[in-house]
């Protein structure tokens, strides 16, 4: 599986969406990803790239392009 | 309730995007709201947690108008439900959303809200001492409220400002919602003391909140378990907040793995952290525990809050006097609220519990007198703080699909249903999660063959423990 598919995967399974919607996907712009959906995000990203995240990085990710670019810019990870 | 007019230029409120209302300015809100609503009047405050939100509701308490406090975002067809079982004379509400009640006439526009009158027309009679109503659970929409009296309110604010210490220095940044008890007993301690309450509606998670956490200099804020294991994923200890004086943990018992390590990181940073216990049928707060103890008690709950008193009873309902005993927690305190309501009728009932609460927790005290809660007698679970009562979760998947058995059970912040149909499942898991509102992660449904009953056909719920006790 590429990053990329990877990274969608992370979405599709945590947030309970379906893959087309995850594109210009935005924090809190829908029901499941709140701070609770937030959490488990970030947690499951983890696991799939094997890091850790910053708390700045964290607080910082607000939408699914969003954290593509902290990824790639701050954990090394090739999209 | 309050007198702002001490406070005169004093900064009350601030929100997100910089406004700031003095005590001055809340109290001419406070003026013009008192002007177009005769007192004793029942209003729905759709809260946020906004100016006009804090605005509208304490003009309400300082006139003698009775809101009912509710989300602001709770679903339609509950607030519907609630509307036509209460009818209340106006809604106060978010600016945005009056078109949401086109036959109702706007009356005023304070800050960010608005003031709409419903055309249900009667009045109610409400008992004099009624000073205003809060929902149980917050999200399933249930029409049982708990009813508070201005003693109740004065008496638990009072307690709080004496053990945390407060005064007009205090800037508490909000964390929680205003319709919730704990987040309510925030506002209501600071007003009271001249402190300055920082309003966002923006979560931890987001950039947004901690740029206004120090921007403002917030210096406390209170949080549930649940706020605690995001801090502690955000890794909260490595932060740098030197404003910061003190935390509160309230709303469930947190595992006492993270209560020791906030606890270790207030004792090394010079700040308290305070773990709280309460119901919203005791107002706010029952017991604290002192920040001088947080280490040397982890897992407590602690002492009874000052003006109170607690003890434990047995099945007997007799007095247990051993420590380490596990029995019912009772408080006595003029902060226990006067009982329920569960339509418009009861809002002219008395106080029924005459200032003594059975907690329906089970706890026990250690030889020092410190309280641990271990278990709970009624059938809820609290998930994201928000108590869910699993009896009424059930009642409410039953009432949906029809010929469905279904059981519901779990620990807090994860609850299992249990249904017997699985082409069912899921849709009972999407059902769950819009009635409540709260993030579906906390759900998960289970198809067993049966829902286990004993020869009464009472659902054995112990039973259904096994298939999620690790």
């Amino acid at each position: 599986m590429s990053n990329s598919e990877k990274y969608l995967k992370v979405f599709v399974d945590t947030l309970e969406i379906r893959s087309e919607e995850a594109e210009g996907l935005k924090y809190n712009s829908i029901a499941n990803w709140d701070s609770v959906g937030h959490m488990n995000l970030v947690a499951a990203l983890e696991d799939a790239f094997d890091i850790m995240m910053d708390t700045d990085d964290i607080i910082d990710f607000s939408s699914f392009e969003k954290g593509k670019e902290i990824l790639a810019s701050n954990y090394s990870i090739e999209f | 309730m309050w007198d702002f007019s001490q406070y005169g230029s004093q900064i009350a409120l601030i929100n997100d995007l910089g406004e700031k209302v003095s005590y001055g300015e809340l109290q001419q809100d406070c003026e013009k709201i008192k002007s177009v609503i005769e007192k004793r009047s029942l209003v729905f405050c759709l809260c946020e947690n906004k100016v006009g939100s804090v605005a509208g509701y304490a003009a309400f308490l300082n006139h003698q108008i009775v809101p009912v406090l509710l989300n602001a975002h709770l679903e339609g067809g509950l607030l519907a439900n609630l509307l036509e079982t209460y009818k209340p004379e106006f809604l106060w509400l978010p600016k945005e959303q009056i078109e949401k009640f086109p036959s109702m006439a706007k009356v005023l526009d304070i800050r960010d809200y608005s003031l709409l009158k419903t055309d249900f027309g009667e009045g109610h009679t409400l008992y004099p001492d009624l000073a205003l109503l809060l929902t149980t659970s917050g999200s399933t929409g249930s029409p049982k409220f708990v009813r508070q009296s201005y003693a109740n309110i004065k008496a638990n604010t009072e307690s709080i400002i004496e053990y945390l210490n407060l005064d007009c220095s205090e800037r508490a940044i909000t964390t929680l919602p205003m319709n919730y008890t704990y987040g309510l007993s925030i506002i209501n301690t600071h007003l009271m003391v001249g402190g300055t309450l920082l309003l966002t509606d923006k979560g931890l998670m987001q950039k947004e909140f901690w740029e206004f956490f120090r921007e403002e200099g917030a210096t406390s804020f209170g949080g549930v378990p649940y706020t605690y294991e995001m801090l502690d994923k955000l890794r909260f200890y490595r932060m740098k907040l030197p404003e910061l004086r003190y935390m509160t943990q309230a709303g469930g018992k947190l595992i006492p793995e993270l209560h020791k390590k906030f606890a270790e990181y207030a004792k090394e940073t010079g700040k308290k952290f305070i773990v709280m216990y309460g119901q919203c049928e005791a107002t706010a707060r029952m017991g604290y525990l002192p920040a001088d103890k947080a280490l040397e008690k982890c897992g407590s709950m602690g002492i009874v809050i000052p003006g109170g008193k607690f003890h434990l009873i047995d099945a007997d309902g007799n007095e247990i006097t051993d420590a380490n005993v596990t029995g019912e927690l009772v408080y006595e305190g003029a902060n226990v609220t006067l009982g329920y309501a569960e339509c418009a009728e009861d809002l002219s009932k008395r106080d029924e519990r005459r200032g003594i609460l059975q907690t329906g927790d089970m706890a026990q005290f250690d030889e020092d007198g410190f309280y641990y809660i271990v278990g709970r007698k009624k059938r809820f679970l609290k998930i994201y703080g928000n108590r869910v009562n699993l009896d009424e979760i059930d009642r409410l998947i039953k009432g949906k699909f029809d010929n469905l058995d279904c059981a519901s059970a779990g620990v807090d912040d994860h609850m299992y249903i249990f249904v017997t149909d699985n082409s069912k499942a899921l849709a009972v898991k999407e059902f769950v999660v819009e009635k409540t509102k709260l993030n579906p992660s906390a759900f998960q449904t289970i198809v067993i063959d049966q829902i286990p009953k004993n020869d009464a056909g009472k659902t054995l719920y112990k039973e259904l423990a096994k298939y999620y006790e690790g």
